[in-house]
């Protein structure tokens, strides 16, 4: 056939054209949109043309847009997985020459910040050697709600649900914790340094081991003359002293230390493993279930739910009424404090209280920057306010505009029903 | 000084707290230490009972002065066994705790000395047999065979526990502060001073003790595959808006909304 090139001078104009109706058809029929940039070599390697990157323009430059809107939008490249995070790794232990045992807090069942640095530390000691790489086992109480031990590096699962084993049971939790050492005799043990929980159990388990633990760990070190090869680094004496020592086998790792990097380019297997036959053990502790608390007497860093009092307050009866009835922490803004509606103890801001709270409503608060950093720490913010301009509605998960005091009272009434009907339920079934 | 009151009636229970030489966190100076003083108190503030303060390490003028600190809450002696200053406590205290077992044993959680790792409570607890409980907040009621405690939780929570006597009961600071030390009975307490054997801690002597060192602190790193989102994400502002807003809602409906939120975080108690 003839060796000519016949061009289409319109074609060409329209697919220079990405405004044209007709763009994404002509690009089609020219073959333009489909030339790919990148392809994997007969070596597997990525071959690249830089020609055929980008698009021309509509004055006939060639352009090329890297936000991903025009090109390359449904043909993600190999690393990618569409959220702009690299894929991860996937890794696969079959016969591990080691095991390292963590005991997860899973404050809540969910594997908190704490908990997966600790898995970050827990791999650290697991592939410190590529070639006899070691497996972590987490070692879970209860039934777990968190779904992503896989991605926070766990090898194998072994979840301990048993009835006696819930609740505050400490000597039922060492005697299965002491069945796996002896099934599984993992090298390591790793155990947060949580007041309760992690560093009381870790505590136990060193002395019934006869293990002399390493207590408020923040900081591991390759050393090969060490018995177990790590060197560690823990805080001792009220946190002024920094004590160096060989890597015990049982570790207590300090919270809000950030010991480890929590794993990020890797997704281990999480294999489930069936426990060990747990022995009976005799209880001398009994748990007779929580306290009801009232809500007035906790202290306001570490109250779980606050109503908050600001100037937009004017019915400070009702204010108190609502605290009551939703069982809330009352805090204040500065101005509800030094008008003399708060006492000084309940000031919530720089120049106050830094508060944690899970759930914190904010009443008539506009949201002055020293109340919004003393609020920095807590999850779920409501604000209640007149002014929907105001700071603190910029930084409300929920915001409601109206007046306080119909809208608190509507909330009392809202509570007190589900209440009655909840009660209404339980009676009758 | 009521606990004195009671010290010869019949079936008074017998409690020895340990205390340890505190350190001042600012100062450095030697002080009773913080959670030793609180579980003297939660012993002062039982009905009934003949309580006993033990103290096991070295003897020197500064460990005096703060050991005096303790007898300040209203005592006449404190039972010091005394050590050599590179000493293992452990067995010393050990060996006491079996020779005169009390029925209740309290103390700090962790020492404010030393290595601080807080486990001579649970390797006491260990090799007595005994049961432990940590983070106490309050002693409701002694029986003969038992204690029912207030265990403390995070977030001002409590806990009811029974605990099965002889046993050691841990204090943090969830519970009571300690009342003040008076000179006048500090000054006059005697430290009845027993000779046990020293072992020295040759583990402890291996190890490198030096000043806290600030931690490094993580830097924020964003992993992302592109450059477009590395910059998207080191120019980004912090969030504003994103929530929810509701304007021109009746206070019904502004109630409701609440209301669902609280629901879904169970904050409100039933």
């Amino acid at each position: 056939m003839s060796e000519i090139v016949r061009r289409d001078p319109r074609k060409e104009w329209i697919a220079r054209n990405r405004l044209h109706p007709e763009h994404l058809d002509v690009l089609a029929e020219l073959g333009e949109g489909a030339a790919p940039s990148e392809w994997p070599g007969p070596n597997g390697r990525i071959r690249r043309d830089p020609h055929a990157v980008g698009f021309t323009g509509p004055n006939g430059i060639k352009r090329i847009d890297r936000s991903g809107v025009q090109q390359g939008a449904g043909r993600s490249s190999a690393g990618d997985r569409g959220d702009g995070q690299p894929a991860r790794q996937r890794v696969e232990i079959e016969s591990p020459a080691f095991l390292v045992a963590v005991v997860p807090d899973l404050a809540g069942g969910r594997l908190s910040s704490h908990d997966r640095d600790l898995l970050g530390l827990a791999r650290r000691l697991a592939d410190a050697d590529p070639q006899a790489p070691g497996a972590v086992v987490a070692i879970v109480f209860g039934e777990a709600r968190e779904s992503g031990f896989a991605e926070a590096g766990v090898d194998r699962l072994v979840t301990l649900d048993e009835p006696r084993l819930a609740g505050y049971a400490p000597e039922a939790r060492i005697a299965a914790l002491s069945a796996i050492e002896e099934s599984l005799s993992p090298r390591h043990w790793l155990l947060p340094d949580s007041a309760l929980g992690g560093g009381e159990l870790g505590r136990r388990l060193a002395a019934r081991l006869g293990e002399r633990p390493a207590a408020g760990l923040w900081q591991i070190e390759p050393d090969a003359g060490s018995a177990l090869g790590w060197h560690a680094t823990c805080r001792g004496a009220a946190g002024s002293l920094d004590i160096r020592r060989d890597l015990p086998r049982v570790a207590l790792a300090l919270a809000l230390a950030e010991c480890a990097e929590p794993v990020s380019e890797t997704v281990h297997a999480a294999r489930p493993l069936a426990p060990p036959a747990l022995p009976e053990a005799f209880s001398r502790v009994e748990d007779l279930g929580a306290v009801a608390v009232d809500p007035a007497s906790v202290a306001l860093g570490e109250a779980e739910f606050i109503l908050a009092a600001g100037n937009g307050i004017r019915d400070w009866e009702g204010y108190h009424r609502a605290a009551t009835a939703l069982g809330a922490t009352e805090g204040a803004s500065r101005v509800a404090v030094d008008d003399g509606f708060m006492p000084r103890d309940r000031q919530v801001g720089a120049t106050g209280t830094w508060v944690t709270a899970r759930v914190y409503v904010a009443v008539g608060i506009s949201g002055a920057i020293q109340h919004l950093q003393g609020i920095q720490r807590c999850d779920k913010v409501v604000a209640v306010n007149v002014d929907p301009g105001c700071d603190m509605i910029k930084r409300a998960d929920l915001a409601v505009i109206g007046d306080s005091a119909a809208i608190l009272e509507a909330l009392v009434t809202r509570v007190e029903q589900a209440r009655q009907e909840d009660g209404g339920k339980r009676d009758a079934a | 000084m009521p606990h004195e009151t009671t010290k010869n009636a019949a079936g008074a229970l017998d409690v020895a707290v340990l205390v340890s030489i505190g350190r001042h966190p600012v100062t450095g100076r030697t002080r009773r230490a913080d959670q030793d003083a609180r579980a003297v108190e939660a012993a002062l503030a039982l009905d009934h009972a003949r309580v006993q303060l033990i103290h096991a390490g070295h003897h020197e003028t500064d460990s005096e002065a703060a050991l005096r600190g303790y007898l300040g809450m209203g005592f006449e002696a404190l039972t010091l066994i005394e050590q050599a200053g590179d000493a293992d406590v452990l067995p010393a205290l050990t060996d006491a705790l079996r020779e005169a077992p009390p029925r209740l044993l309290l103390c700090g959680t962790r020492a404010e000395t030393g290595e601080g790792s807080g486990l001579l409570p649970y390797l006491l607890a260990e090799s007595l047999g005994w049961p432990i409980v940590t983070g106490l907040a309050e002693i409701e009621r002694v029986e003969p065979e038992h204690v029912t405690l207030l265990q403390a939780l995070p977030r001002g929570q409590r806990r009811r526990l029974r605990l099965r006597l002889p046993a050691v009961i841990t204090v943090d600071e969830a519970a009571p502060a300690p009342r003040q030390s008076a000179f006048g009975p500090a000054r006059r307490g005697a430290l009845a001073v027993s000779e046990q054997a020293s072992r020295p801690d040759t583990a402890l002597a291996d190890w490198t003790l030096e000043p806290a060192r600030p931690r490094p602190k993580r830097l924020k790193v964003v992993k992302a595959a592109s450059a477009r989102d590395r910059f998207k994400a080191a120019a980004a502002k912090a969030e504003g808006g994103g929530g929810q807003v509701l304007t021109d809602a009746t206070p019904e409906q502004g109630a409701e909304a609440i209301f669902k939120l609280l629901h879904e975080e169970g904050v409100l108690r039933r």
